[in-house]
C-alpha cells in the first residue's frame, strides 16, 4: 500500500517541542511519511506544505492553551486553497483553564476538525484513528 | 608570457581583460559597444584594439568568454505554491545567472501562458511538488504548456514521480527538454544544484546559438556562461579559497548597475545569536538576488518613490529639492553632477538603492511573544557577522565616493530586525574584474583567485 503523507506541526505562538518529536517519532514508527513542520507553524504553513507533499491529513499540536484562537478559519482556507477535504486533527492543552473537554471538542468540531484530543492522549489512538479515516487495513 | 583573453559581451558594453599567467597581472582592460545587430565580435576586436598589443601580436593560449547580451538569459520559471516550489524554482534559476521575467505558481491560467508567448523565455523552468507530493499541477502545467504556439527550451525540476510524464508531454511540442532533480524534493529542502546545472548545459548546447552568439566562437573558444554566473562562481571562489590559498571567508558583492542592482552573498547565513529558530525556505549558500526597480540611473524615479522618507532624511531636502533634480535625471539619466549639492544627491540615490536591495537580499528576525517570554524567529540568511562587502558594477566604479554608497549596505539600528553586516570592510574591484576572473577560474582557479585578492581594494 502506498505510503500515506501527514503534516504535523504546533500551531500559533507555541514553542512546545518535546510532544512534536515524540509524535513524528510515533507516526514515522507507525509506517506514516511525516513532514514536520516544528514549532511557531502558521496556518499558511500547515496548508503549504500539506498541498505540494500531497498530504493526507493535517495533525496539529497547541499545548499553551490559545489553540481556539490559533485554529480558527483552518477548514475555510484549506477549502479556499482546494485541499478542502482533507482531514484534520488536533490535539493537546487547547483552550485556558478547566473546561470541559466535551465542550471544547464541540467547539474543534465545528471548526472542522474530523477529531479532538484531549490532554494525556497518548500516540497510539490518533494513529489508530487515521488508519480508519484512510480506511487502511493494518497488517 | 602566457596571455589569456577574458571577454564579457554585456548589454551595453563589450569588455576584455587580457591578463598574464604567469606574473599573474593584469596587462589590460577595455571596452567597446556591444554589436549584436551585426557581428558581435566587432565590439570584441574595437575594444581590444585598445590594449596596447606586444611585438609579434598577442598569442593567446586561452580565450574565454561570458555574455549579458542579447537580453542575457532570459526565464520563466513556474512551481506550485509561491512560497514553496516557485520560490525555490526562482532561486534556481537567478543562481544560473538568468534574469528571470515572471515567476509562475498553481496552475498556469491562459494569461500566464500568454505572458510565456509574448515575453518568449530563452528557457522555462517547470518545478511543482514535492518528490511523491503533489503531481497534478506540474502534469497540468505540463498539458498546457505543450499546446503553447512555440517551441522553447524546458527544464523540468519537479516532483521526480512525474517528470519523465511530463517530459514526454513537453517533447511534443518543445526541444530540447531536460530532467533535472527536484528543486525541493522534501518540504524546507532546496536542491537547486542540478537544475543550474541543467540550465547551463541547455544555455550552451542551445541558447548561444539562438542569439547569434555563436559566431564569436569561431574566435573562442566557447562562450562557457551567462555573466552573471561568472560573477558568482567568482564569488565563491574568492570566499572559500582554493587548495592551499585561502579565501576571504564569508562576503558580499553588490553590483550597482544603471538599471539594477544585484546583490551576491557566500554566507551560510546561520543565525549568529543562541536560541533563534530558523523558519522558511532553506538560502542558499551563494545566493545571488537581481531588484529591477533599484538602478541608479534609469529607475530613479521608482527608487525615490520606494525610498521616500530615508532619501530626505539623509540629505535633510525638502520634497520640493528632490522633485526638482529627479527632474533632471529625467531628461538625462546619464547626467554628471554639476554642483556638489548633485552629488549628494547621486551618492544619496546610491546609497538608497544598495540599502534597499541588501534590505531585500538579506534575513529578517521577528520577536514572538510567547506565554514563556520573547522567542526569535529568523527568516532568510543572518548575514550580521559578515566582514568583506565588495562594490562592483560600472556606476559604482566610475563614482567618486564609492564608500559612502556601499555604506548602505551597513546593519540599521533604526530597523534592527533586518540583518545586514554590522562592520564590514569595505572593497571594490576597481579593474572591474570579477566576471573575467569567473572565467578564469575555469582553467587556473588559484591564479584567478590570486588575482582577485590582489586587484580588489580595501576602501
Amino acid at each position: 500500500m502506498e505510503q500515506k503523507t501527514v503534516v504535523l506541526g504546533v500551531i500559533g505562538s507555541d514553542v512546545h517541542a518535546v510532544g512534536n518529536r515524540i509524535l513524528d517519532f510515533a507516526f514515522t514508527q507507525a509506517g506514516f511519511k511525516v513532514i514536520n513542520i516544528g514549532v511557531l507553524a502558521t496556518q499558511e504553513e500547515f496548508i503549504h506544505s500539506a498541498i505540494e507533499t500531497n498530504a493526507d491529513a493535517i495533525l496539529v499540536s497547541s499545548l499553551y492553551g490559545h489553540g481556539e484562537m490559533d485554529c480558527r478559519g483552518l477548514r475555510e482556507k484549506c477549502q479556499e486553497k482546494g485541499i478542502g477535504d482533507i482531514i484534520m486533527y488536533v490535539g493537546g492543552n487547547l483552550v485556558c483553564g478547566k473546561q470541559e473537554f466535551e465542550s471544547v471538542k464541540e467547539r474543534f468540531l465545528a471548526m472542522g476538525f474530523n477529531r479532538v484530543y484531549p490532554p494525556g492522549t497518548l500516540p497510539d489512538l490518533p494513529i489508530e484513528d487515521l488508519r480508519k479515516d484512510l480506511g487502511m487495513t493494518i497488517n | 608570457m602566457q596571455a589569456v583573453l577574458l571577454i564579457d559581451f554585456g548589454s551595453t558594453y563589450t569588455k576584455v581583460t587580457v591578463v598574464d599567467l604567469d606574473a599573474e597581472i593584469i596587462l589590460g582592460t577595455a571596452r567597446a559597444g556591444t554589436t549584436i545587430e551585426t557581428n558581435i565580435m566587432e565590439g570584441m576586436k574595437a575594444a581590444l584594439a585598445q590594449i596596447p598589443e606586444p611585438i609579434g601580436g598577442w598569442k593567446f593560449v586561452r580565450k574565454l568568454a561570458c555574455s549579458s547580451a542579447a537580453g542575457g538569459l532570459k526565464m520563466i520559471a513556474s512551481g506550485l505554491v509561491k512560497e514553496l516550489t516557485a520560490e525555490a524554482a526562482r532561486r534556481a534559476a537567478l543562481g544560473a545567472g538568468a534574469r528571470v521575467l515572471e515567476v509562475f505558481s498553481y496552475e498556469l491560467s491562459p494569461k500566464d501562458l500568454d505572458r510565456i508567448v509574448v515575453s518568449k523565455p530563452d528557457i522555462l523552468l517547470l518545478a511543482g511538488g514535492t518528490d511523491g507530493g503533489n503531481k497534478e499541477v506540474i502534469l497540468k502545467n505540463a498539458e498546457l504548456l505543450s499546446n503553447l504556439p512555440i517551441s522553447l527550451p524546458v527544464v523540468i525540476a519537479g516532483n521526480k514521480v512525474v517528470a519523465a510524464q511530463a517530459e514526454e508531454m513537453l517533447r511534443k511540442q518543445h526541444n530540447p527538454v531536460v530532467v533535472a532533480d527536484n528543486v525541493m524534493p522534501d518540504l524546507g529542502v532546496l536542491s537547486v544544484e542540478s537544475a543550474r546545472l541543467a540550465i547551463r548545459e541547455v544555455y550552451l548546447s542551445h541558447i548561444i546559438k539562438a542569439k547569434g552568439l555563436d559566431k564569436a566562437e569561431e574566435y573562442l573558444e566557447r562562450i562557457m556562461m551567462p555573466t552573471p554566473s561568472a560573477v558568482l562562481s567568482a564569488a565563491e571562489l574568492l570566499a572559500q579559497g582554493e587548495g592551499s590559498e585561502p579565501g576571504w571567508g564569508e562576503l558580499m558583492i553588490v553590483d550597482v548597475g544603471g538599471a539594477t542592482t544585484d546583490v551576491h552573498s557566500v554566507a551560510k547565513g546561520d543565525p549568529s545569536k543562541p536560541s533563534v529558530m530558523l523558519k522558511g525556505l532553506p538560502e542558499p549558500y551563494v545566493k545571488r538576488t537581481v531588484e529591477g526597480d533599484l538602478g541608479m540611473r534609469y529607475s530613479s524615479e521608482a527608487l525615490v518613490e520606494i525610498a521616500g522618507r530615508r532619501l530626505m532624511d539623509y540629505l535633510g531636502w525638502t520634497e520640493e529639492q528632490v522633485s526638482g533634480q529627479l527632474e533632471l535625471l529625467k531628461e538625462n539619466p546619464w547626467r554628471i553632477p554639476q554642483t556638489g549639492e548633485e552629488a549628494k544627491f547621486d551618492v544619496a540615490m546610491g546609497r538608497m538603492a544598495v540599502g534597499l536591495a541588501v534590505d531585500r537580499h538579506a534575513g529578517t528576525i521577528e520577536v514572538v511573544y510567547t506565554p514563556f517570554g520573547a522567542s526569535y524567529i529568523q527568516n532568510g540568511k543572518d548575514l550580521t557577522p559578515l566582514t568583506v562587502v565588495i562594490g562592483t558594477g560600472g556606476v559604482l566604479l566610475h563614482h567618486p565616493d564609492p564608500a559612502e554608497i556601499l555604506k548602505g549596505t551597513v546593519f540599521n539600528p533604526q530597523e534592527p530586525t533586518i540583518l545586514k553586516p554590522q562592520n564590514p570592510a569595505f572593497f571594490l574591484d576597481k579593474e572591474y574584474i570579477l566576471a573575467a576572473m569567473g572565467l578564469l577560474r575555469e582553467v587556473s582557479p588559484q591564479i584567478a583567485l590570486r588575482m582577485m585578492k590582489k586587484y580588489i581594494v580595501k576602501l
